[in-house]
């Protein structure tokens, strides 16, 4: 019997665990495909005695732009965090997402009122109208987009709009926006590894080896 | 057979005062406009009571159960002065050939005007022989008995959409009664039972204004409007993220949201949160319980009544299903880096030796 609740059923189940699958063996990948990677040996002698110390102080000191580009940058790097917390919020704050993480992790928290998240959830939301804007009309950001730009971006937008439309229900009933959010989450975990959203995860690594490189030159980072 | 539904209350010793309470009632309890009560009124009095015939196939009589303990309006009052109820194999005294000779007459007698309530899945497989009465497979029946009838009430989720019958591996080949009878106009008055004021609730609609609006899976918009999370008393609590995490924890005590322990609230259309049961006392949540999402289709297949909305539905070993994905990925990494290796490698081979190639001789044919 064809129900309507079969596509939410469908994004419970087979499309969760596809996804699942498909974000960890990308990530592993990359990660691994990366950090085996052959580097030239540095033949140049040492300036500092413990260089991966250089490299992860380097993860944290370009958490925030130099003072040289500040003046130019600044309010961009303040939305860019902005939509990076609320996102954050949405994320590792809403009971149900919780509830999935602990579902296949284990790990377990408190949640948020939903005040709070569909707050950060329209803040986010807002955010990345901005940073879509900046990227559009930028003379130089605009040049260096792609497709990977624009349909991460989309993907992460999307289970945001329909997470907030589902709450609320507008546009349809919550089972089938709850479906297409689901779904559209799931897409975005698939697309993850493959595209510049690794970031979350391969951050640290490029900034890490980054660091440690220019710290064994005597560079400052 | 030709008195009317007023005719009925007076016969019975109601005065008319009483007929237009009921109506005014059954109005307030269908969420209608007062308006509505004056139509039903004027519509009921001239409306003659009209043969119901009640079948019961795969079911578990729950649904009858539960419809006996309708408060308002009662069975007795529907059955007394709103309709002619012709059969009903669990009510009736008669039994045997009698009562289906009886059955036959009155469906004879109102044929393509009859109210038919179902009751219970349909067997399908083995040419229908899980379930047969009286020398005929159910599926025969409501075939034979659907001809005849002006609509169909399905009632329970076994009827409407299949039930705990039609629930994986469905080993008798059930369904509900939308796929064998697609010809008559059907009501799905859904629920694991239904809520004995929206099965009798229904009845009456029908007789005073005919097919009620119905959502997309054929239940009316009435009693099936809005979700049971929408109009639980519990939901400032989930807005406030106070859960319960155990069935006796201090959550569950201070009848916090249920969310986390299963609850199907927030995917179920009913009118539980608002009707309630036993004249309005209680229904599962109040009592502590989360909801089943008995009145939604394949309620029984959903992954579990305890895990909660938005946990997986599948039974898979996450642990080496993930496992087995990172160590495919880490191989695949290892391959891909070891390739690129050997084509800088390669690369750098034959940059050194482009390097330490003597340079060709140059202009050596120009004198």
């Amino acid at each position: 019997m064809s129900t309507e609740t079969d596509l939410l059923d469908f994004a419970r189940g087979p499309a969760l665990e596809a996804a699942l699958i498909i974000l960890v063996f990308g990530m592993f990948w990359r990660l691994v495909g990366v950090l085996v990677l052959r580097r030239p040996r540095d033949l140049s002698e040492p300036r500092v005695r413990h260089a991966w110390l250089g490299g992860i102080r380097t993860i944290f000191t370009r958490m925030w732009p130099r003072r040289e580009f500040r003046p130019r940058i600044l309010h961009w790097e303040a939305v860019s965090y902005v939509f990076h917390f609320s996102l954050a919020l949405v994320i590792l704050g809403l009971l149900p997402h919780i509830l999935l993480i602990r579902d296949i992790t284990g790990l377990s928290w408190p949640g948020l009122p939903t005040g709070v998240i569909t707050f950060a959830a329209g803040v986010a939301l807002i955010s990345l109208l901005a940073l879509l804007a900046h990227r559009a009309t930028h003379p130089v950001l605009r040049q260096i987009s792609n497709f990977d730009d624009y349909f991460s971006w989309l993907l992460v937008f999307t289970p945001l709009l329909t997470g907030l439309m589902a709450y609320y229900h507008l546009g349809g009933r919550y089972e089938d926006l709850l479906a297409v959010h689901m779904l559209s989450a799931e897409l975005l975990l698939a697309w993850l590894p493959f595209s510049k959203l690794a970031h979350t995860v391969l951050f640290l690594f490029s900034r890490g080896v980054t660091g440690t490189i220019y710290s064994r030159r005597g560079a400052q980072t | 057979m030709d008195e009317t539904i007023l005719d009925a209350f007076r016969k019975n010793g109601l005065s008319r005062r009483a007929f237009l309470k009921f109506c005014a009632a059954t109005a307030s309890l269908l969420a209608l406009p007062p308006a509505a009560a004056a139509a039903m009124a004027e519509k009921l009095a001239t409306t003659l009571r009209p043969t119901v015939i009640y079948l019961s196939y795969q079911e578990c009589t729950g649904c009858l159960e539960s419809m006996t303990r309708s408060f308002s309006p009662t069975i007795e009052h529907l059955m007394f002065n709103n309709i002619s109820l012709a059969f009903n194999d669990t009510l009736q005294a008669a039994a045997g050939e009698a009562a289906e000779a009886a059955r036959k007459e009155a469906m004879r007698k109102a044929w393509g005007k009859y109210i038919l309530i179902v009751d219970g899945a349909v067997p399908m497989g083995a040419g229908g022989a899980y379930c047969v009465a009286a020398g005929q497979s159910a599926v025969d029946d409501l075939r034979h008995a659907a001809q005849g009838a002006a609509a169909i009430i399905a009632v329970g989720t076994c009827a409407a959409f299949g039930g705990v019958p039609y629930a994986a591996p469905n080993p008798t080949g059930a369904v509900p009664v939308s796929e064998v009878v697609r010809d008559r106009p059907i009501i799905n008055v859904s629920g694991c039972p239904p809520i004995p004021e929206v099965m009798t609730g229904v009845v009456v609609y029908y007789l005073s204004f005919g097919m009620p609006a119905l959502d997309r899976q054929g239940r009316p918009l009435t009693f099936y409007g809005n979700t049971i999370h929408d109009r639980c008393y519990r939901r400032p609590f989930y807005d406030e993220g106070r859960f319960a995490h155990t069935f006796d924890d201090e959550g569950a005590r201070n009848g916090w949201c249920l969310y986390e322990l299963g609850c199907k609230g927030p995917v179920t259309y009913n009118a539980c949160a608002t009707l309630k049961w036993n004249q309005g006392t209680s229904f599962p949540i109040q009592s502590g319980h989360g909801c089943l999402g008995c009145s939604e289709p394949d309620f029984w297949d959903k992954g579990g009544f305890y895990r909660p909305l938005p946990a997986a539905t599948g039974h898979w070993p996450r642990g080496e299903v993930l496992g087995g994905a990172a160590l495919g990925g880490a191989v695949v990494g290892v391959g891909a880096a070891a390739l690129a290796r050997s084509r800088q490698q390669a690369a750098a081979a034959k940059s050194a030796k482009e390097v330490n190639s003597p340079p060709p001789k140059e202009d050596s044919h120009e004198h």
